[in-house]
């Protein structure tokens, strides 16, 4: 047998890099405490030092948002992907220990779970002020940042205007069995039963979705409920409406046969989810934090929800939407309190129904 | 993924006759650090390996019967459960006739090219699942539910049946089937009844592989909208982190290993399969298959076109579509970096670990030792997701110094695929006397030098390999991955399935091209060393 000195050293080498490794982590985790900045009004823009942002919203879009602050602060961003609920109820188990500066959702109740937990700090009055009410939880402890409308995307060859439902609820009736999508398993698709159970109250709810249970068939995440509809495997989908016109500006491949259709009339189906931004009480580095938020709530970050290919509506700092999307005063939302939204209970409910 | 395949073909490892010769000097020959630091080593190995296992109990535990009860007897529950053993009765029988059968053609028929076909079934393991799924939905996007996961299951894991039934085929002892045919019996008499018995192991260990993949699998379903435990684990744990839901679908998981791992046991038997006595063994002989010849190259034709053509193909499609937008250098490489990053430490990390068990197993082989390597065993083959719950959940609660830290990450990468690694520095230090050990011993060097300079260095090509498989392994690890990854990791396979969930599927192209080029070797690894280690 051949003997080779250089494996062994090979051998030896990599296992004082495993060591090391794992020893001290890789410095994400034991990052310097960065210099907590006493000066909580700072509007320069030099903020400097680094936050760690946990996203649930696309990360094209943050990543949109995070580069363009990195430009003009300086501050370093460390960005963890993950799903609304997930994230949030991480946070609520990290506690105090967070790694977590900054929290982006797509949707509200899980902005709402951390506040009850106690770990958002006040969102600083100069962003408050950016955001009109209607956009932002009457605490304060966090705001919004963008909105989604839901939609229903049918396909027009399988079903005519008049046969359209007039309420989301018709979906849960016997003739819509086998003829609608959803991805239940999704943030997005829980915070619209989330406002369904604001408004209605749990028994309706749990009506709805036992008859959601035998009506609907379940995808993983919207994108793929529309290409279904697409595809002509089921009539309709349950979804929000940038995922429309967002394939629309890109090829059309997954929604060409697909028309978007909105409830209005201030409809459990008109619903208007906001999208959240928070700080976390527990952060080093709360004047970056801070300042992050009050970046994409300022008018430029804003203007990366209009002019970007995220078709997510503007909410704040006067800058309008994207003017291919229905303006937002037309889509007639019902007034849901987005600090109201209670994550937990939909979970639940929907556990019990036998969708998760 | 978990367990390994060569841990499940190695025949046992030849014991090496304790030696009794005593040292020159009068001194006796020690072991480097002493037996019972190594076994220390070793037990607290072993007592990490169980943390998965401790986990899912006490968290069962702690969640009161009622409230466990209520989770784990719902009808949704009852869906999965069926969801989950149709999966395992359909897919297992099938993975065998295709792995036996093509085994069969290529090592014991007169099949022509058979050299170029025994590659070509064993190369679908190049592709993960998870990507063969995202080829298929591509080709035939209305794939879905229990008819499309066994399709895309039985075409990504048959060669796991396959390969060590073609290693056990290719040196069975031709004599007793002369015997039979002596005796009588016609060709197919002598296939059911005189070389199906003796691949009786190879088929169990097989099943039981095919068996764990199908349980532990998370992308591969979740792409075509087929709800598996896992994927029902996962779904738990992107609306509640780690809820009480999940946890106890986990425990639901966990027992149907247990009884799987149970079932292998029991099936194996203990009938002995080697030959006694001396004598040379000939070389098995080829069957003619005469007008057979044509429907078995299409045969064979067909399932590799299947499972591996297509993938292939789409997935080039799909990279050809992207242009160079896709591999936009800011995303694509730090994904690659991270990944051989991963990749290499981990592998090395496992040797590391492996070392002590493997050093008990070969030099003071005991109960003892096997217990240990038999609790690692039971860990490495539960699903990457329930590991990965686990980790989460002490890491949080208990040793926050580590959690969200890469080490913790790379340790369930080494308890998930410590066997592959065991196996091999086990049949290298069994190779590598210990007479050596101690002759140098007895010329005066100190047991720590001379293991090092003998033993460890006569090891390392063996190691080299199992550093090999396990790297490999990571490469193509998600599910885990995705729940241990600490803030701003992507690897290649945590990348690739962020951007196919949101269907830019271009967009993921380059990343599944990249894992099935770094999984090529592998493959290729794994069948040349069955063949080796069946040959032993």
């Amino acid at each position: 047998m051949k003997i080779r000195a250089n494996a062994l050293a090979g051998i030896a080498l990599a296992a004082t890099a495993a060591l090391s490794l794992t020893a001290c982590g890789n410095g994400t985790a034991s990052s310097a405490a960065t210099e907590s900045a006493a000066a909580d009004t700072a509007t320069s823009t030099k903020v400097g030092g680094e936050i760690t942002v946990y996203n649930a919203q696309h990360d094209t879009l943050t990543k949109e948002w995070v580069d363009a602050f990195t430009k003009q602060t300086g501050v370093k961003v460390t960005v963890r992907q993950g799903s609304d609920t997930e994230l949030s109820n991480q946070i609520v188990q990290e506690g105090a220990a967070s790694p977590a500066d900054v929290f982006l959702t797509e949707n509200s109740p899980a902005m709402a779970q951390v506040e009850n937990a106690g770990l958002f700090a006040d969102i600083d009055k100069a962003t408050v002020d950016q955001v009109p009410a209607e956009y932002r939880p009457s605490t304060n402890k966090w705001t919004g940042i963008a909105a989604r409308s839901t939609v229903l995307v049918y396909d027009k060859t399988k079903i005519s205007d008049d046969k359209l439902p007039k309420s989301m609820l018709d979906l849960a009736k016997p003739e819509w069995k086998g003829r609608w999508a959803a991805s239940p398993s999704g943030a997005d698709f829980q915070a619209i039963v989330a406002a369904l159970l604001e408004q209605k109250g749990e028994a309706a709810t749990t009506e709805w979705l036992k008859g959601m249970k035998d009506n609907f068939k379940g995808y993983k995440g919207n994108s793929t409920a529309m290409k279904a509809v697409n595809a002509g495997e089921v009539d309709a989908a349950l979804i929000y409406h940038y995922y429309y016109y967002g394939d629309q500006a890109k090829t059309g491949e997954n929604s060409k046969n697909v028309t978007p259709y909105f409830f209005k009339n201030q409809d459990p189906g008109a619903f208007l989810s906001v999208s959240g931004g928070g700080v976390l009480k527990s952060s080093k580095n709360s004047a970056a934090a801070q300042a992050f938020i009050k970046f994409i709530t300022g008018k430029q970050g804003q203007e990366v929800l209009k002019n970007g290919t995220s078709y997510e509506y503007a909410i704040a700092s006067n800058v309008d939407s994207n003017a291919k999307l229905v303006p937002i005063k037309d889509l007639q939302a019902p007034t849901v309190d987005p600090a109201k939204l209670n994550s937990a209970k939909v979970t639940d409910l929907m556990t019990k129904a036998g969708l998760l | 993924m978990t367990t390994d395949l060569s841990a499940r073909i190695s025949p046992e490892v030849p014991e090496v006759s304790a030696s009794t010769t005593t040292a020159g000097r009068g001194k006796r020959p020690r072991p480097p650090f002493g037996v019972s630091a190594i076994s220390l080593l070793a037990v607290l190995i072993a007592l990490f390996s169980l943390i998965p296992l401790g986990y899912v109990a006490y968290m069962t535990a702690a969640t009161g019967w009622n409230t466990a009860v209520g989770l784990i007897f719902r009808p949704r529950v009852g869906e999965l459960l069926l969801n989950t053993v149709m999966l395992v009765v359909f897919t297992v029988p099938i993975c065998l006739v295709l792995g036996v059968g093509g085994a069969w053609l290529v090592e014991r028929t007169k099949l022509r090219g058979h050299r170029w076909w025994a590659v070509a079934l064993a190369a679908p393991l190049a592709i993960p699942a998870f990507v063969n799924s995202y080829a298929w939905v591509t080709a035939v996007p209305s794939l879905e539910g229990i008819w499309s996961g066994v399709l895309i299951a039985t075409l990504s894991y048959f060669p796991l049946v396959y390969i060590p039934a073609a290693a056990t085929l290719g040196r069975l002892d031709p004599a007793i089937e002369q015997s039979a045919a002596s005796l009588g019996l016609g060709p197919w008499a002598i296939f059911f009844r005189v070389v199906l018995p003796q691949l009786r192991i190879a088929m169990t260990g097989g099943a039981l592989l095919v068996s764990l993949h199908l349980l532990a699998e998370y992308g591969a379903f979740a792409m075509i909208r087929f709800d598996t435990f896992t994927t029902a684990i996962m779904t738990q744990f992107q609306s509640t982190f780690n809820g009480t839901a999940g946890n106890m679908l986990a425990s639901v998981l966990v027992f149907f290993c247990l009884i799987l791992l149970l079932a292998e046991v029991r099936s194996r038997g203990n009938a002995r399969y080697a030959r006694i006595g001396s004598g040379a063994q000939a070389k098995p002989t080829r069957l003619p298959l005469h007008h057979y010849q044509i429907p078995s190259q299409l045969a064979l034709l067909a399932l590799t076109v299947l499972a591996f053509g297509l993938p292939i193909f789409f997935v080039l499609r799909w990279v050809v579509a992207g242009g160079a937008r896709v591999w936009s250098a800011d995303e694509f490489l730090p994904a690659l970096l991270q990944t051989l990053a991963y990749g290499t430490v981990g592998a090395a990390a496992t040797i590391v670990v492996g070392f002590p068990m493997a050093y008990l197993a070969v030099r003071h082989p005991s109960w003892f030792s096997k217990m240990l390597e038999l609790s690692n065993y039971v860990t490495s083959s539960l699903p990457g997701i329930v590991v990965g719950l686990a980790f989460v959940t002490v890491s949080i609660r208990m040793v926050p110094g580590v959690y969200q830290t890469s080490g913790v990450l790379i340790a369930a990468y080494v308890l998930l695929f410590l066997p592959r690694a065991l196996v091999n520095i086990r049949s290298g230090l069994a190779q590598a006397p210990k007479e050596l050990d101690e002759a140098a011993q007895s010329l005066g060097k100190a047991p720590l030098v001379s293991f090092l300079k003998v033993t460890l260095r006569l090891t390392a090509p063996a190691a080299a390999g199992g550093a090999a498989l396990v790297f490999l392994a990571i490469v193509n690890e998600l599910t885990a991955t995705l729940l241990l990854s600490p803030n701003g990791t992507h690897t290649l396979a945590t990348e690739f399935w962020s951007k196919s969930s949101e269907i830019d599927y271009s967009g993921a192209a380059p990343y599944a091209l990249l894992m099935i080029l770094l999984s090529a070797p592998m493959t290729y690894l794994l069948f040349q060393q069955s063949k080796k280690v069946a040959g032993q």
